[in-house]
Parts: C-alpha cells; structure tokens; sequence
C-alpha cells in the first residue's frame, strides 16, 4: 500500500467514527462534554503509559476508557450536587484532569517517548511505516489496525441500538418508560467518545478530534431532518474534510489535523450560507418575500384605516420607506388586485379587505384558554 | 527564597492572572457563559498567527491585538450561528473552538517552514510556557488588568443588574447591548492575558474554577468577586513557586490543580453549601429525634406503669434492656442519647436505670403532646382510621413548632385524649422548657 | 444626626405628582396606543392596536398564549422596536418619562440563584435615580427597606434570594417596582404560581395602589380573576378584540372572540361572578393585609 494510500485511510476512518458518534453528541447537546473527554483522557493515556513503559494501544484505550468515564462521572457529580451548573462543572472538570495528565508526563515521561505535542496533535504522517507486528508477521499499519477497529465498534454500537439511541436522545423520558435506560445510554455513548478520542489520537491528536466529533455532524444537521440521512451525511462530509484537508496541507506544507478541522469547517460554512432548507441565505429569502408581504398588509391597513387618496411622502414617512420601497410595495399590491388606483391615490379592493381581515390572527379552532 | 528574574515574571504574571481571572470569571459563571472562556482562548490562536505574519514581530502587542481581534471574532460568530441558525449553542461553541483551532495550527505550521519564521515564540500561546513572560508582556498584563478592574469598579452595580436581570435593566435604561458587548470584551482581554501564562486549554479553569470556589463561601456577589480574584490570586503565587522549585513542573497545570483542590474543599466544607455541613445538620437532626423519643418512650412506661417517669417508688425507674426493646436502638446510640439528656439535666440515672427528671417529665410531655394531639387532627379533621395515625404522628412530633401545635389545639378545641384514648398532657403544666 | 424618617413609597416625589386636570379637558391617559404593529422577523406579533388607558385603575391584559400580551408591555417599555405605530405614557414617548414608569417582569425570566439579597434586589429599582458610576447612598437602602416592608418582607432583608418561596420572590420583585415610585405600573403575570396568602396580598396591594391614583396594568393569566381583581380588561389576541371596563367588556362574546372555541364552563362562572358582583357590590377594601 502506498504512504498516501495509507494515511488517507486512516484519516477517513477516524472521520467516519467520530462523525458516527458525534451526532448523537450534536443532538444530544452534549458537544462540550465532548470536547472535555478529548482533553480529560490526557491523564488516561500517561497514566497507561507509564505502567506499561511503552505507547502500546489496547492499554492506552483502556486508560482513556476510563478517564472519559472518569469525567463523565465527576462532571455529573458537581452538577448533581445543585452548587454548580452543567456548563461550570465541565469547565472545571476537565481542565483540572488535563492538568494532571500534563503534570504527569512532564514530570516522569518527558525523557521517554511520548512526545507532549505528537499527544495532542498527533503526527498522521508517520502513520505508515509504524507497522504492528504480531508473532513475527508484520501485520501493516498500526493506526489502520486502530482506526478500523474504532469504526468498527462505533458502526456496530450504532447500528445495533439505533433506535434505543434514536428514541432517548428526542425524548428520553419516554425511552426510561419504555424500559430503555438512559443513563446506561448516556454511559455507553460516552465511553465509545473515549475509545474513540483515544483511536484519533495517533492521528489528529487530542485537541482537533472535536472538530471531526463536532463540525461534520453540526453541517449535515444544517441539511437535513432525518437521522439516518445526517448520519450518512456526516460520515460522507467527514471523508471529504479528511482527503480534502490532506490535500490542503500538502499544498500548505502544513499541519494536515489542522488542515482537516479547516476544511470542515468551510464545508460548515457553506452549508451554513446555502443550504435549502436552513441555510442563512434560504432564510433571508423567506425574510425578505414575508418582509414585502408585511409590507403590502401594512399599506392595505393603513388604506383601510382612512389613508386613502394621501400623497405618497406622508405614506413614505409613516412608515420609513424610501421613495423606490413605497413604488415596489404598491406596484405587488396592485399587480395581485388587492388595491386599485382612484384619482390620485388608491383604493382597497374588496379581495384586499379579504386578505387584511385574515392578517394578524392565530389559529385558534382548537385552543383552550390558558387557565394559569 | 531566593528566586530567579523569569521565576519572579512567572510569579506576578500568575498573580495578576489569577486575580483578573478569577473577577472576570465570577461574570463568565454567572453568564452561564463559563465554556464560552474556552472558545475564546481556541479562536485566538489564527489571530496570533495572522499578526506575526502581517507585522512580522513577536512582540507582545500586536499579537495581543491579533489574539483580540480573532477572540472577538469568535465571539461574535458563535452568536451569529446560534441566531440566525438551528445550530444550538454547545455546538457552535464547539465548531468555533475546533475550526479556528484548526486554522491556527495550520497557521503554526506553515509559519514553522517559513525562513523567518521561529516559531517557537508563537507556541507558548498554546500551552502557556510561563517562563517565556518578558517584562514587556507583564507591562502589557498590568495595563490590560488595571483597565479592566476600573472597569468592573465603576460599573459594578450596573453589571449585576445586567447580569441577573436584563429585562429590567434594560427597562430603567441600561443600553444592554453596549454593554454585554462590553462584557464580552473584557472576558477576551482577560484571556488572551492568560493564554502565554496557563495556555488555551487551561484558560477556562483559571476562570471558572475560582469563582465556583467562591460561589460557596459567600451569598453577596461583592464577595464572591473578590474571594474569587483572592482565590485565582493565590493560586498563582503557589503554583509559579511551586514550577520554580520543582523541577519539569509546568506552572499552569500546577495553578489549574491548585485551585481545583480549592474547589473541591469548598465543595465539601463551606458552611451553610458545603455538602459535608449538610450532613453534619442531618446528623444533628437524627441525634435529637432520637433523644425526644426516648424521652418519649420513658413517658409512656411510665404512664403504663413499667417505670421512668419519675415518680417515687423504686419501680419509677425503666431499666435499659427495657428501653432498648422499645424501638430496637442500638446500645451505642442509647448510650449518647442518654448522656446528652443527663447532661441537660432530663435525666437521672442510676446503674443500669433510668428514670425522666422532672424537668425532664415536662419536656417529654411536651412531645407526647405533639404526638397525641396530630393523631387528633388526622383523625377528626382528615378522617383517617385510629390505626393509620400513629406513624405519621411519630414524624410530624419532631416537625411541629410549640406555636403551631398550640395553634392547633385550639383549631380542635382543646381535647382531652388522643384517639386511642390516652391522655393529653395539657399545656399549663408545661413552661418554657425545650428539650437538649 | 437626626436620622430621616423612612420615605413612604407611595408618596410621590414632587416632579410627578399627579396634577387634577383643568376643568373641560379630557385626562391624560396613562398608556396611549396607536396603530401598533409590532413583528419578530417580519412575522407579525401585534397587528394594529388602538388603545387608551386610563390612568388610577387596575388595567388586566388577557389572551390566549402566544396574543403578544408580554410584547404589548414590552413595546410599552420600549423594549421592542414596532413596525407602526407609537406608544405613549401620560402624553409622551417612554424614554422621555422613564421615571414614571415601574416593571414587573415574569419572575422566570430571572436565576433566583444569583448571589444576592432581598434587599439588594429591592435597592436595584432606584439604580435609576442614583446614576452611572456611584453607589445606592443610605437612604436609598432605607427606601428599599420601606419597599420591603410594604411587601411584607422587611424580615427577609438580608436572605439569599434562592431560600426564597415563589410567592416572596414575587414580592420581593414586586417591592421592586415600588422602589421606582412610579405613577404607572406595567406588570408580566403577578399572580402567576403564588400561595393564596400571597396572591391575596398582591391584590391588597395593587388596591392600595390604586387608592393612591396610581395605574397598574397587568398581564394576567388567570380569567377566572379577572371580574373580581380588576378595573378595565384589555382582550388581546394579535389584534385588539375588546377593552374597557369589565362589567361591559369581559363578556362571553367577546372571550370568544378572544380564545375561540368553547368556554362554556368558564363563561358561566364569569358571568355568575359578574351577577354576584352587581347585587352584593365589591369586596371589602378594608381587609388588614394578610401578612401583618
């Protein structure tokens, strides 16, 4: 297998896991809780490397295991014990166990192999030729080996309680009903977020595993309504930031994580601005045709209420139009047959009153009163 | 001690760090803005980089201005994401933290390559290496510092109406925009003061961990804002000693675990928050339900004529075995409850009897009183069966207040028995008597 | 020093004190509304509403959930921008006559669990009067403590707003209001989740205010109350559909107008409570508040 060939793979793997996870991250709120196992595994990692001496992975994994766990576990502490709010104990949390991971590699791992900044950014480049060899037989890749089995076990969790995963995460009260346990859920989500920080870290490293768990699901949430579509998506979009941002760090000669985070976050950018359905420009279209739609009811209203027939600057200011917003406003009103002129000024037709009687009203057929 | 010139840069960036940290924080905390600090810190990290590669310098004031600009650029994003789409407010924290964390090492990197490009001034934004703080960066710290506490000074009213309630302040006056934007800022010349100190990732603890610390001790946001600044204060002072005496101990993370463990005591042990002064109420709580009840069980072995309750002859005396039946204590907790109630005087004791003082007649009356006349109400008033009352009335003794149980009495017109048909201690043989 | 007796909040200070109107000239009303339209991103909110209140009465806004009853206080505060329209209080743009108006916003609109007292939530309505830059002197911390203690709440000066129930938050909220010593009271659902005991005292004290000329107007979500606590009943439901004084306005057709659907059950309570009201009179006005 090629070098290239090799970390693309690579690369694509841990997209494709974190995407998998990271959406039920997205939709559960929970994306900081995220970012905080991504850093709170630290210690996990130095704590497995200093026992077994060297940076060997099924110990690593279990070390990180743990810590996520760990930090899920305290997090859930200080926030029950009602002095402090969820968004307080994850920002003490988590720094604080990053704090000892750091202490504790610089103090009694600094001289050894592991390399605080390859930790945290991880070194994807190298992936290739840190082969595994088992019994003699080299066995390829490393991180393939690691970043497949992640994909693996995430695809397997996914795809094994998906609708046990789908049901608590839109209405866990619901799901408990059901016999579903959440906490067990929650639990189990969180620990595959572990497993899998901890398989990305050879390659993007600790810190840039949050864009890959995050941006890719938030872009195709921006795209579609339907869970399994998002799923795809984000695992798809994921790839893509993958190959593209190798692409991009070749070019740049630069960080490829970094160039990875980055070009997810443009592929977030453009569904941010294009998408159909809640993109920001779909959204100012809708604004601006309701927009010109509240305009004309505004006219037909205040027609209605005796401005028949006043010169058009009394109009232009009443409302604080220009000259050109006044002409566009009653050249729509006139082309639906909702005014019509009159001397010099304009007239309500009988389907505008139609159209100003049915403005400003909520559905009310079936409401009840709110009785307090 | 005697301490190097970068061991004594380490120490008063740390300090001041800590100080303005810990003030601002107390703002971030009670924003529920406490993750925000983080994001803040992340998005700097391009602005840094993009100020070397315009202006080609390390010096600290335009890669502060860079730090700034990009902070302040987040900030806004973050908002613009959550308004204007269906992108919740941890995600766009996230996706800004992340991507512009991303372009910032992309930015690292690249300049790493360049010829000019030494990088390793521009990394200890990163991870704080403390002992790269020059005079010039500390001069830039204090001015920064010193604004933003004449800030929080002259304002200070006006930002805890905003903060605890926008609707109102904005009613009175308060231009709430202006000045959340303000606020805002403060909170990102406050991190970008701290990223070469403590780093990006710990910038938020430097924050948050001081002012939850703080929250506990006090109820007066005053205090909390200065307890939390005295708090981030001394952590730094520890922790820069601390990496300057202690070989490889890096000094952010020693100031992040400093006041994390500061945290976590207050958690435990600030009075009236503090969990473990819950439990020590709770405790206090059982051990005088269980000493009303004994006196209660030697009142009634008394009035069945089994002893304790002070009369005369030798059978007033109950003897322990007796006792220890009645609700199956252990000999451990009898033993303190006794000693509690002789010590107040209730109790006499002789070997292995015991039998109610006089004083400690009335007070055990007292709470029969309370028990019989609840069984009374539930009873009469809510019709509950004579066989149904007796458990919640062994509750509702302990709970009453004397005022509301003469309260009542009266409601029910002053009865004479329960409805088992024992009788009431009534209230004129009781006088100001409270149990130990 | 002799120190100055504590201020009694509803005596108004000299510069707004209500002036009798010349005789022939029709009263200022408190809040003038016209053609107002007001619209979240161009969806419309409140569609054209007129309206006069007048001043000295207890004004309740009523509609179903989602009438833009809190808007149409907002827009009073200034606080939304309209499309149309203008509101004015006593003749004049809000921001012109900030010192006649008190706010009472929906106590959820607050974290109770905010490091402060009572009395330092009572002391922020005279931030107004105390200005940019300076510290509440001492005798505005006595007026809040007569604010306090109009409430009922002068014992729990110094609690922790947290260990405070629903209904002495309401109060203390309420004490709030006081502290701006306004002729005009504009209220978001006062009643809402309190203790009886509270709620009757509220309405001791909007009665006591009114009895000193000043105006409460109050979004109010409880229609069965309606009849018995106020003066003048505002119907909103995006439009105007009905105000005026309750006897002639709060009446089945226009509920219906109002909520749509049916109402039977509540319309005959209202109407029963509206007979029992002209046969038997108002209720006693001169009940000891409850917390004394």
């Amino acid at each position: 297998m090629s070098p290239t060939l090799v970390i693309l793979l690579v690369a694509s793997c841990v997209a494709a896991s974190c995407a998998l996870i990271g959406s039920f991250l997205v939709l559960r709120k929970m994306a900081l809780l995220g970012d905080a196992i991504s850093h709170a595994v630290l210690p996990g990692i130095a704590i497995a490397f200093l026992l077994t001496g060297h940076r060997a992975a099924l110990p690593m994994v279990l070390g990180a295991g743990a810590l996520g766990v760990i930090t899920v576990l305290l997090v859930e502490l200080f926030n029950r014990s009602r002095r402090m709010r969820e968004d307080a104990s994850i920002g003490v949390v988590f720094p604080a166990l990053f704090s000892l991971g750091v202490i504790l590699i610089s103090r009694y791992a600094a001289q050894v192999d592991l390399d605080l900044d390859c930790v945290l950014y991880g070194e994807i480049a190298y992936a290739p030729w840190d082969t595994l060899t088992l019994g003699g037989t080299d066995l390829g890749p490393k991180a393939l080996w690691v970043t497949g089995s992640v994909l693996l076990l995430n695809a397997v969790l996914v795809t094994a309680l998906y609708k046990e995963l789908k049901l608590s995460t839109f209405d866990a009260g619901l799901a408990a009903a059901l016999g579903f346990s959440p906490v067990l859920l929650h639990y189990l989500l969180m620990s595959a977020v572990s497993v899998t920080v901890v398989g990305a870290f050879e390659s993007v490293g600790a810190i840039l595993v949050v864009a890959m768990l995050v941006v890719p699901p938030a872009t195709a949430y921006l795209l579609t309504e339907r869970l399994g579509t998002m799923l795809a998506l984000a695992i798809a979009l994921g790839i893509v930031s993958a190959l593209g941002g190798y692409a991009l760090a070749r070019v740049l000669d630069a960080s490829i994580a970094g160039a990875m985070a980055t070009v997810a976050g443009l592929l977030f950018v453009a569904a941010l601005l294009f998408s159909p359905g809640h993109g920001l420009l779909a959204r100012l279209l809708i604004l601006r045709r309701m927009g010109a739609r509240l305009s004309g009811q505004l006219l037909l209203l205040h027609l209605q209420k005796g401005g028949e027939g006043l010169p058009a600057d009394l109009l232009e200011r009443r409302f604080g139009w220009s000259h050109s917003k006044l002409e566009r406003v009653i050249a729509r009103l006139l082309r639906s047959g909702w005014v019509e002129r009159e001397g010099q000024g304009l007239r309500l037709t009988a389907s505008g009153a139609q159209v100003l009687e049915s403005t400003g009203r909520i559905e009310l057929a079936h409401r009840l009163p709110s009785t307090g | 001690m005697e301490l190097s010139f970068t061991a004594r840069n380490v120490l008063i960036g740390a300090t001041l760090l800590g100080g303005l940290g810990g003030m601002l924080g107390s703002f971030a905390l009670l924003r529920r803005q406490s993750l925000l600090g983080d994001a803040l810190a992340h998005a700097a990290l391009p602005g840094v980089c993009i100020a070397f590669l315009l202006t080609g310098s390390k010096s600290p004031l335009p890669l502060f201005t860079g730090a700034l600009a990009a902070g302040l650029a987040g900030a806004l994003l973050i908002l613009a994401t959550v308004r204007w789409s269906r992108i919740k407010e941890d995600s766009a924290i996230g996706i800004i933290l992340s991507v512009f964390f991303g372009i910032g090492i992309v930015l690292l990197t690249y300049i790493q390559k360049l010829p000019a490009g030494n990088q390793s001034g521009l990394d200890k934004y990163l991870f704080g290496q403390a002992a790269t703080l020059v005079v010039e960066d500390l001069q830039v710290m204090a001015v920064l510092g010193a604004i933003v506490l004449a800030v929080v000074l002259a304002l200070f009213k006006e930002l805890k109406l905003l903060t605890f309630d926008s609707g109102f302040a904005a009613s009175i006056g308060l231009p709430v925009r202006r000045l959340e934007v303000l606020m805002t800022l403060l909170l990102v010349v406050v991190v970008v003061v701290g990223l070469q100190t403590v780093g990006v990732v710990l910038i938020v603890a430097t924050l948050i961990t001081p002012a939850a610390a703080a929250r506990q001790w006090t109820d007066r946001l005053g205090a909390m804002v200065a307890l939390s600044a005295g708090i981030g204060a001394a952590a730094g002072v520890v922790g820069s000693l601390a990496s300057a005496t202690v070989p490889r101990l890096p000094t952010g993370p020693v100031i992040v675990v400093v006041s994390s463990t500061v945290l976590i005591l207050s958690l435990l042990f600030a009075p009236g928050r503090g969990l473990l002064w819950g439990l020590l109420r709770e405790r206090q709580v059982a051990s005088r339900i269980r000493r009303e009840n004994l006196l209660k069980d030697l009142y009634r072995l008394g009035e069945s004529g089994e002893g304790g309750d002070g009369g005369d002859g030798e059978d007033s005396w109950a003897s322990w075995p007796d006792l220890m039946g009645v609700r199956g204590q252990s000999g451990g907790e009898l033993e303190r409850s006794v000693r509690r109630l002789i010590a107040a005087g209730l109790l006499e004791r002789r070997g292995d009897s015991l039998r109610l003082t006089p004083a400690g007649l009335e007070a055990a009356g007292n709470v029969v009183r309370k028990h019989r006349l609840w069984e009374v109400y539930l009873t009469r008033r809510l019709d509950l069966a004579v066989d149904h009352v007796h458990r919640d009335a062994e509750a509702m003794e302990h709970a009453l207040s004397d005022e509301a149980v003469d309260h009542l009495e009266e409601i029910l017109g002053h009865p004479e028995v329960d409805p088992h048909g024992r009788a009431i201690p009534p209230r004129r043989q009781l006088r100001e008597r409270r149990t130990a | 020093m002799a120190s100055t007796p504590a201020r009694d909040p509803f005596v108004l200070a000299e510069e707004r004190r209500v002036e009798p109107a010349p005789a022939g000239v029709p009263p200022l009303p408190a809040v003038e509304v016209h053609d107002l339209t007001v619209a979240y991103r161009t969806q419309p909110v409140l569609w054209d509403i007129d309206l006069q209140l007048p001043e000295g009465k207890l004004i309740a806004i009523v509609g179903p959930n989602g009438a833009g009853k809190s808007t149409l206080l907002k827009a009073m505060l200034g606080l939304v921008p309209p499309v149309t329209g203008w509101v004015q209080i006593f003749g004049e743009p809000y921001a012109r006559r900030r010192s006649w108006v008190g706010y009472v916003p929906q106590r959820e609109s607050v974290d109770w669990d905010f490091p402060t007292s009572a009395l330092d939530v009572v002391t922020m309505g005279v931030y107004g009067r105390v200005g940019w830059f300076r510290r509440p002197g001492r005798h505005h911390r006595e007026a809040a403590l007569a604010c306090l203690d109009k409430v009922g709440m002068r014992d729990f000066a110094h609690r922790q707003i947290s260990q405070l129930s629903g209904g002495q938050q309401q109060r203390v909220f309420l004490a709030r209001a006081l502290a701006q010593e306004a002729r005009l009271y504009l209220m978001d659902e006062p009643f809402a989740g309190v203790d009886a005991t509270t709620e009757r005292a509220i309405l001791t004290l909007l009665k006591d205010l009114r009895s000193h000329g000043r105006t409460v107007v109050a979004v109010h979500h409880d229609l069965q109350t309606v009849a018995e606590y106020f003066d003048h009943v505002v119907l909103l439901n995006m439009r105007l559909v009905a105000a005026g004084p309750v006897a002639t306005t709060f009446t089945p057709e226009n509920l219906q107008r109002t909520y749509g659907g049916r109402l039977t059950a509540l319309t005959q309570a209202t109407e029963a409570l509206l007979q029992k009201r002209s046969v038997e009179g108002p209720p006693n006005p001169g009940q000891e508040p409850p917390w004394s």
